[in-house]
């Protein structure tokens, strides 16, 4: 079977993301799961991998891959498509993964398929790809009539199944990035304060706001109930709009699109614009004091009352909960 | 310093978008364009950076002619002068192609910096502007909340979920801004008048030496095999907060076992 290569996601630490196992399960539906691991040594996530499928993980330490923006990335996945021949490359659908995809398609020449929730294989060792459009109104099946496939993959879109390999093979990988690859280079990270909150995109709980929360200080009521539940903190863009909420955590068709497997919407009317982010979401729940609030229509249940009465109740009760 | 920023018109995200029956393309005809609302940003550093660089703007838009209503809205906001980028055989144009496209006319309008959104609302692919700077073989500062142009350098905020990166690069190079850098300005009066006396270059295939073949539906490295309806979701249960709404929601939490 030739070989599906997988460009995994890890933290500083070397741990190894949620959305490379759900690419390797994806991976391993194509063929034979070879993982692309960037940074210093692959480590405890070895074993990681290999429980998920991986048969072979090729390592690169280059420092130039964290030195300069995706273009290096790019040329290394580039060189292992010439040299191994893989039947589809598989990279996360995140802002970043999106360009490596991008710059990868130009220098290979095939076709490029973003935000797949779905593989499967197709005719002549082809593969057939579900595409949600229009925030997910429409789904659409791809394929790629030139090239190597390349395909981004939303996380939180596959579900993880383990399919442990007997144990993947580490291939050291030499590279060093061309001068073109080496225009803009990185000087500094700024990392933002996140806390424990689980990523907006993976999380299996997303609570979010919108103008009903009234202010920044009434938005605080949509992180007490997210911590409550363990999930993400979303917001519709007229929180964003307002500032009440970083922009970066904006739900919706100019936002983030999530997927989670329960999605709160507080406060929020539910806008074409909204919708187009969340609609995917496996179970809905609304809370709005407007009855004619289109959230409504999408939600699998909805509260019409005042978010201010009904989410402290909540809290309680989800206080009672954990005590018993 | 000359900056060029792409436009794409796309269908008004306000109202419910479809694709054609035939072909599986988006259905450009039966509902209003607009400037594709990530772009107004693009525009609206570029302009930012021109009056403090004392730069001129250049508008690029691919698309068909009822394209040019955008271009009109991006000349009245206060760019100087359009590229339009038509011609019959980019209908049905995938990222790569467009990319193709777009990197050719950058090539023959010539520019020092190449602003884009961060992607368009209708595909959301966001590849683009990645694909143009691997082309054109220039330095890629995308996805950028903050933009600083100093003598032949432009150093970017690149941000992500995880907080920012800064990227230096020297000119000429593509940059790609995210919603909400800036607060983009309506046109004006005056703006809208002198729009009009703007000068748009038109270029086609033949102008940027693109053989047909390699773009539009004829040249597609992806292809839309079919595509769905996604069903309605099942009508669920509206219950009125009678003084019990959170109990009730945290019933139906733990039927489900969220908590």
């Amino acid at each position: 079977m030739a070989e599906v290569l997988v460009l995994a996601e890890h933290t500083d630490s070397g741990e190894v993301k949620k959305v490379t196992l759900e690419l390797l399960t994806a991976a391993g539906r194509l063929g034979s799961p070879s993982v692309v691991w960037t940074g210093p040594d692959v480590g405890a996530g070895l074993g990681r991998l290999a429980e998920y499928g991986a048969e072979k993980v090729y390592t690169c330490d280059s420092p130039d891959l964290s030195g300069y923006v995706v273009a290096p990335v790019a040329e290394l996945l580039a060189l292992l498509v010439e040299s191994a021949g893989p039947a589809a490359v598989l990279i996360a659908s995140t802002g970043e993964g999106k360009e490596i995809a991008g710059r990868l398609a130009v220098k290979t020449g095939s076709g490029v398929l973003t935000d797949v929730t779905g593989v499967t294989a197709g005719d002549n060792g082809g593969l057939v790809a579900e595409q949600p459009n229009f925030g997910g109104a429409i789904t659409v099946r791809s394929t790629v009539r030139t090239g190597t496939p390349v395909i981004t993959i939303r996380p939180n879109a596959i579900t993880a199944e383990p399919s442990p390999a007997p144990a993947a093979a580490v291939e050291p990988v030499e590279f060093a990035a061309s001068d073109a690859a080496r225009g803009a280079r990185v000087t500094g990270h700024v990392v933002a304060e996140k806390g424990d909150r689980p990523d907006l995109t993976e999380a299996q709980i997303v609570v979010s706001g919108g103008r009903g929360t009234g202010s920044a200080e009434g938005f605080a009521i949509i992180e007490k109930l997210a911590d409550a539940l363990g999930a993400a903190v979303g917001a519709s863009r007229a929180v964003t709009d307002a500032g009440w909420y970083p922009h970066q955590f904006q739900v919706g068709q100019t936002g983030k699109t999530v997927s989670p497997q329960l999605y709160v919407a507080v406060g929020i009317s539910g806008a074409i614009q909204h919708r187009a982010g969340m609609q995917t979401s496996k179970t809905i729940i609304a809370i709005n004091k407007d009855a004619e609030a289109p959230i409504f229509e999408v939600a699998d249940y909805g509260v019409v009352g005042d978010l201010f009465t009904v989410v402290p109740q909540l809290l309680d009760d989800i206080d009672k909960q954990k005590q018993i | 310093m000359n900056i060029v920023v792409c436009v794409k018109q796309v269908p008004d995200t306000e109202v419910e978008r479809k694709l054609t029956a035939g072909d599986s393309t988006l259905d450009r005809v039966s509902v209003d364009g607009v400037i594709n609302y990530l772009d107004e940003f693009a525009i609206e550093e570029a302009l930012t950076i021109a009056e403090a660089h004392e730069g001129e703007v250049t508008i690029l838009t691919m698309g068909p002619a009822k394209a040019s209503e955008s271009i009109r809205k991006a000349l009245s906001m206060g760019a100087h002068k359009a590229v339009h980028v038509i011609d019959d055989g980019l209908a049905g144009s995938d990222a790569l192609a467009t990319s193709l496209a777009l990197a050719a006319a950058l090539k023959v309008v010539g520019f020092d910096l190449a602003v884009f959104g961060s992607e368009a609302t209708d595909a959301r692919t966001g590849v683009v502007p990645a694909m143009v700077a691997e082309r054109l073989g220039v330095p890629q500062l995308t996805l950028a909340g903050k933009v600083d142009v100093s003598g032949s350098e432009v150093t970017i905020r690149r941000v992500s979920d995880e907080g920012y990166a800064v990227v230096t690069a020297s000119l000429p190079a593509v940059v790609s801004v995210v919603e909400k850098i800036n607060e983009p300005r309506y046109p004006t009066f005056k703006g809208i008048m002198a729009a009009k006396k703007k000068p748009v270059r038109t270029l086609t295939l033949a102008d940027l030496s693109i053989d047909a073949g390699a773009v539009g539906l004829a040249g597609a490295a992806s292809w839309v095999e079919d595509f769905a309806a996604r069903p309605p979701r099942a009508a669920g249960v509206v219950v009125k907060d009678e003084g019990d709404g959170g109990g009730k929601v945290a019933g139906f939490l733990s039927d489900r076992k969220f908590i």
